[in-house]
């Protein structure tokens, strides 16, 4: 049964192979066989599910070691890959979410000249996704860590005749670089520590070590998942992400890469929780983050950034949750697998609307959808209800019970971060809710008005339909999108509540990530009456501005504070002007400084020779008789020279 | 009668030949005044031989002698050469031999 | 007597070059065909050494030892440890690749032009380098590998004052006067190396009577033969300066970005994919084990100019307009963390370096072909004048991507393997200094990246809509060295094998030993 572990990576990464090297040849069959591909892997991944239950709680750990990879004396690092609980969590909503995206861009690159490489690039971010979450070592889940950069690096900018989008995949690679560095040094102080980097070996030892190099080894990791999973310092990447296709934002920056950072602090629990100190600041950054996301995802008027900034704010509950400790282990990933099945779905639905819109993404000029596209409506609706945390649907459960880890943390800390989470679910109910109205209810504000041209390419699917400039025509989207709706839909819906009933995907993952009860100050009814009251009064706000008030369709100007999310809080500016602006002066002034000082010392010199033997060349004045004179009297003084030297 | 004269003689016509070479212009002049100075390293060798009774110096002297004539062959046909195109003997209107 | 196959290997491409040069000048084709070929057999040789050569066995293996100039010591002797077998597998290896790619770089200019361009020069001058190469990286004499080591000067210099691209902004008088200016200063700047470098080697003479790597090597091991710390020291910086400059390391660098920019593609390839190598590899091979003492007393500061040339390469890099300067900063980069990794003194670190020797060579190439071939369908090296070229051109832009990514070490990709080992090693016993070149990797990421989105992605150019995809020719080129790549990226144990005993060995010839973690938990 282990050896079917491989084959979950194999037939993604075969997929990519054969459709990027493949040629125009695959064209008119490529998306299928990505699909299939994606399709089967999900079969692997179900079949070592069925594996695994069979097996007894303590005992659900699969291993396959396929080769030495880099043997130097003490360096080791191996191809081995780890199945456990977590893993295989995470296997099935990569495989799962993936194979119905991918079953979903079918349709949305329709019309797509290059949907065959599309659905390469597709299959590539599987492969190493898979890769990063079942590696047993550090160096190997860097390898997948960073496959799943570069697949969001190409789709991100798959439209690369765009300008901005090719802008944008740069800076994602960018920033999830700087990340990367945070996860190669954290590898090189366990090498340095431990000898070694395999999960086993490392979390065996934790206890021989210091809390210091824990704490260091810790932010490191920390600041990986800050770049992979889009946390405050490195969140700026993910809005710009959004100029990727629709699907790719639904895959990897919502449901399954950017939790990477998630998996990376829960997989290293170990260590996390022999450095409290670094899960303080792991705690802090996740509060910050909800935050943060939820700010700017309130003030976007662009479908797919406000669900971005959601994104940002709800992946900043996992963190929370993870920063935690043994107490929010297996909520964060509750709720990142709940959150990829709701967030995957709105992006779907976001992009089924845009499909039918044009490819308008202003919100202001949508309205009054409901009607036209009712599949599309019911899908975005569960899926909203389960993100605010309607009762009864998965959003409930999972965020429910990380405001009450929060609590449980106990302490002035657990006080304010679950102040911070309570927040944090009221401006999620009100963004939400103004995406909500502002899309599918309210007066038709596409009508009588051209939609601006489309920067999306001419291939864009709606784009040929009604060339540019033309009133947009909202019509529901074909089977081949609303399946994968409906599927993610009803995933939202009984997801929460089928893991929380009986709890169990706690005794699922329990094993592998530990777990405690916290002490926590105030009941779980309390902190769920709490909830539910910032929901409506969120709901409410957002009902009053939105859904009573008629809509502009030109944006007002906004409050400072408005203005300045619509912005990302000025995160953008700041990275502008100290960062692109101070390297390009300072790499203008080394390209200026090794011009002139390095190589002037060399040129310099070089000339200095040049203008001395330009002297020496006087000498040269052509006149036989001075040459004679000079012979003459270098003769005088050899003689001369004879003689002193023999008087001597 | 003291060798040593010889010598002697033959310095004085060595540094007069070396100073015409040194400040006529003239090319005939300071090629005779090339033909002194060998003349006068002949006699320095044949008086060497002399002195030390050997016959090196002798045969040495011949040498130049051949040479010498070599030289007068070559030097003569670029000094004509040179004052047909130039119209000029003075070695300093040739001073081409520049960087 | 067994088949000296050391002396074969070298001397087939000398015979091969001398044979090229004599190829009639209207048979240019078939001059072409007979580079090609030979190439091809010098590479079967070399895979024949790679073959017959045992890791575990002895330390210098297929060895030749002749008298050769009895009255100074001089001897001509060959051997090959681990680290050259993979260095010269690497050159055997580019070299038909470079002669691929350069095919129609030496053809005559269409009709008007005054240049003459020799187009069996072109291709002997090839062979001619990849001898010498080969040579040096055999030569177990110090004074053999020194006369090889200096005169692989002579054709590179024909080769890049000789042979430039074909369009150039300014018109072919600037082109020839900017050509003859680079290969005047890698001239100067290589010259100036070895004549000091000369200086040392009769110094060494001088202390130790004889130039046999071994014999010196094992005396000073053995205590037989003894140095003054200062004669040492001196002896050392003579070397090691001959070295650092053709590695290059910062700041005697300046050379490298005027030389690949002037020469083409191959000859750029054939620079810093192979001449540049011999550099770093003498430093492993010579100053760690002739001077053990000298090399720790200098580690210090060539540490600290290693991360220089490693953040500084890349910082350059990123201001370049250029695309072949941007290659060549980002080399001078790349050449910071090879002597970073040899220096740091563990046995990752060296592995890794002589790793990240093998997988620079194939990744630069991949590279700086693919950006050749660009080149040569614009006639322009400046990266604003290109744009969109992924939309006309889908293959040419995935290479470059693809040569790109190995650039910036894509784990995945062989330099990965490489760059990591040598961090680690790095890290392992300072710290400091790995955090700092780690830096290096994101910079790496800028300038890749920059380049790549000014070049290929945004609205297609007019300058550039009618530019053809590869032909089958660069595929082919192209290609083999992609799919090194990440097979040496997802399996480089071969190459680590070859290597670690030679690197065990280099280690302890400089006495040290890996830091220990303070917990065992591998077991």
């Amino acid at each position: 049964m282990e050896n079917l572990i491989a084959l979950l990576v194999a037939a993604p990464l075969l997929g990519a192979a054969v459709l990027l090297c493949g040629g125009r040849r695959l064209d008119a069959v490529g998306h299928w066989i990505g699909t299939v591909l994606a399709f089967v892997s999900f079969a692997f991944g179900v079949i070592l599910f069925a594996d695994l239950l069979g097996k007894d709680a303590e005992h659900r750990t699969l291993m396959q070691h396929l080769f030495s990879w880099v043997p130097v004396q003490g360096f080791q690092a191996d191809v081995t890959f780890r199945l456990d609980q977590l893993s295989m969590t995470f296997v099935l909503l990569i495989t799962g979410v993936g194979s119905l995206i991918h079953l979903y861009s079918v349709g949305y690159m329709e019309h797509d000249e290059r949907r065959r490489r599309f659905f390469g690039y597709l299959n590539l971010f599987l492969a190493a996704m898979l890769l990063l979450v079942i590696a047993d070592n550090y160096l190997l889940l860097y390898v997948g860590w960073e496959g799943v950069g570069l697949a969001s690096y190409l789709l991100i900018g798959f439209w690369q005749h765009k300008p901005s989008a090719a802008t944008a995949a740069k800076k994602a690679f960018l920033v999830n670089r700087v990340g990367d560095m945070g996860l190669s040094i954290a590898i090189m102080l366990m090498f340095a520590t431990f000898g070694t980097f395999a999960f086993g070996p490392v979390f065996g030892h934790v206890g021989d070590t210091s809390e210091g190099k824990l704490t260091a080894i810790a932010l490191m990791l920390l600041l990986a998942a800050c770049g992979k999973s889009a946390q405050v310092p490195l969140q700026s990447w993910l809005g710009d992400a959004m100029e990727g296709p629709t699907p790719v934002s639904a895959l990897i920056h919502a449901a399954t890469m950017v939790t990477a950072g998630v998996y990376l602090i829960v997989r290293s629990g170990a260590i996390f929780n022999a450095a409290p100190n670094a899960q303080l600041v792991v705690t802090v950054v996740g509060a910050v983050t909800l935050l943060f996301g939820a700010i700017v995802g309130c003030a976007k008027d662009d479908i797919k950034k406000a669900l971005a900034g959601s994104t940002m704010s709800q992946i900043g509950y996992m963190v929370l949750a993870a920063g935690l400790g043994p107490i929010g282990y297996v909520f964060a990933i509750m709720h990142l697998v709940t959150h990829g099945f709701f967030k995957a779905g709105l992006f779907l639905g976001a992009g089924s609307v845009m499909h039918g819109m044009n490819d308008e993404v202003d919100m202001r000029k949508y309205g009054g959808l409901r009607k036209y596209m009712p599949v599309t409506f019911i899908t975005f609706g569960l899926g909203y209800l389960a993100i605010i945390g309607f009762p009864g649907l998965s959003g409930f459960f999972s965020k429910d019970k990380i405001i009450e880890a929060a609590f449980a943390k106990g302490g002035t800390e657990g006080w304010i971060l679950g102040a911070c989470a309570l927040l944090g679910a009221a401006i999620t109910a009100f963004y939400m809710t103004r995406v909500m109205l502002m899309t599918f209810f309210g007066e038709e504000r596409w009508k009588n008005q051209p939609t601006r041209s489309p920067q999306s390419p001419s291939a864009e699917p709606a784009a040929e339909h009604h060339g540019e400039h033309a009133e947009p025509h909202p019509h529901e989207s074909p089977k081949v999108m609303t399946i994968p709706m409906i599927v993610l839909a009803v995933g939202s819906v009984f997801g929460g509540a089928f893991f929380s009933i009986g709890d169990r995907f706690l005794h699922w993952l329990e094993p592998v990530t530990g777990h405690s009860e916290g002490d926590s100050p105030v009941s779980a009814a309390t902190v769920t009456g709490a909830t539910m009251v910032c929901l409506i009064i969120g709901v409410g706000i957002a009902y009053a501005m939105y859904g009573r008030r008629t809509v502009p369709s030109v944006a007002p100007r906004g409050s400072l504070l408005t203005r300045a999310a619509r912005r990302d809080l000025l995160q953008d500016d700041f990275n502008h002007v100290v960062l692109v602006r101070g390297g390009e002066h300072l790499t203008r002034s080394l390209v200026y400084v090794d011009h002139t000082l390095v190589d002037g010392v060399v040129n310099g010199t070089a000339a200095s020779v040049g203008g001395l033997s330009g002297r020496m060349r006087r000498l040269q004045n052509g006149f036989a008789r001075s040459y004679a004179v000079s012979m003459f009297g270098g003769a005088a003084v050899l003689v001369a020279a004879t003689l002193l030297m023999r008087a001597v | 009668m003291n060798p040593v004269n010889y010598l002697y003689l033959a310095a004085l016509l060595f540094t007069i030949g070396a100073t015409g070479v040194l400040i006529r212009r003239n090319a005939i002049v300071v090629f005779m005044c090339i033909e002194l100075m060998l003349n006068a390293c002949n006699l320095a060798f044949v008086t060497f031989s002399r002195m030390h009774g050997n016959l090196d110096g002798q045969v040495i002297a011949f040498f130049t002698m051949v040479v010498a004539a070599a030289e007068v062959v070559v030097g003569l046909a670029i000094i004509v050469s040179l004052f047909r195109s130039r119209h000029s003997a003075s070695v300093d209107d040739a001073s081409l031999m520049k960087l | 007597m067994s088949f000296p196959l050391l002396t074969a290997t070298a001397v087939l491409p000398a015979i091969g070059a001398i044979a090229t040069a004599a190829v009639p000048a209207a048979r240019r084709t078939a001059a072409k065909w007979l580079a090609l070929l030979v190439s091809l057999a010098t590479l079967a040789l070399a895979i024949t050494i790679l073959v017959r050569f045992d890791p575990d066995g002895s330390r210098y293996q297929l060895t030749e030892s002749h008298s050769w100039i009895a009255y100074f010591g001089v001897r001509y002797e060959l051997g090959v440890d681990g680290i050259a077998v993979a260095l010269i597998a690497l050159t055997a290896l580019l070299m038909p690749f470079i002669i691929l790619a350069g095919w129609h770089d030496a053809d005559p200019l269409e009709t008007g032009s005054r240049r003459w361009r020799p187009t069996q020069g072109f291709f002997a001058l090839i062979l001619a380098v990849e001898a010498m190469v080969i040579i040096s990286f055999e030569a177990t004499d110090v004074f053999l590998f020194y006369i090889f080591f200096e005169a692989m000067l002579i054709p590179m210099y024909f080769l890049i004052g000789g042979f430039g691209d074909r369009a150039h902004e300014h018109g072919e008088e600037a082109a020839s006067t900017q050509r003859s200016y680079a290969a005047v200063k890698f001239l100067l700047y290589n010259l100036i190396g070895g004549l000091i470098m000369l200086a040392a080697v009769i110094g060494l003479y001088v202390v130790a009577g004889n130039f046999s790597l071994q014999e010196i090597a094992q005396a000073r091991a053995n205590g037989s033969l003894h140095m003054a710390t200062s004669t040492e020291r001196w002896l050392f910086l003579g070397f090691f300066f001959a070295f650092a400059v053709k590695a290059p390391l910062w700041p005697l660098h300046t050379w490298l970005p005027n030389a690949m920019q002037e020469s083409t593609a191959p000859v750029a390839v054939l620079i810093t994919a192979v001449v540049d190598k011999v550099g770093t590899f003498a430093m492993l091979r010579f100053c760690l084990q002739l001077f053990p003492e000298a090399s720790k007393w200098a580690t210090p500061v060539i540490l600290v100019l290693a991360l220089i040339s490693i953040v500084y390469g890349a910082l350059l890099a990123v201001g370049q307009r250029d695309i072949k300067r941007l290659v060549a900063y980002a080399s001078i980069s790349h050449f910071g963390f090879i002597i970073l990794g040899i220096f740091a003194m563990t046995s990752q670190g060296q592995s890794g370096a002589t790793l990240y020797m093998v997988n620079h060579g194939i990744s630069t190439a991949a590279l700086m072909l693919v950006a050749g071939f660009l080149i040569s369908r614009r006639g322009s090296r400046l990266i604003g004048d290109y744009g969109g070229v992924q939309k006309v051109a889908p293959v040419l832009a995935g290479t470059f991507l693809i040569g790109g990514l190995a650039t910036l070490s894509l784990p995945g990709l062989a330099p990965f393997v490489s760059e990591f080992l040598v961090l680690v090693g790095t890290f392992t016993r300072y710290p400091a200094v790995g955090i700092i070149a780690t830096f290096g990797i994101v910079l790496a990421a800028l300038y890749t990246l920059v380049l790549y989105q000014r070049t290929m992605t945004g609205p297609v150019k007019k300058e550039v809509s009618a530019m053809p995809d590869l032909r089958v020719r660069e595929l082919v080129v192209v290609a083999p060295l992609i799919v090194l790549l990440v097979f040496l990226g997802v399996y480089p144990k071969p190459v680590t094998d070859i290597v670690n005993p030679a690197v065990k060995s280099t280690l302890s010839d400089v006495h040290k030993k890996d830091p220990k973690p303070p917990v065992e938990a591998a077991k």
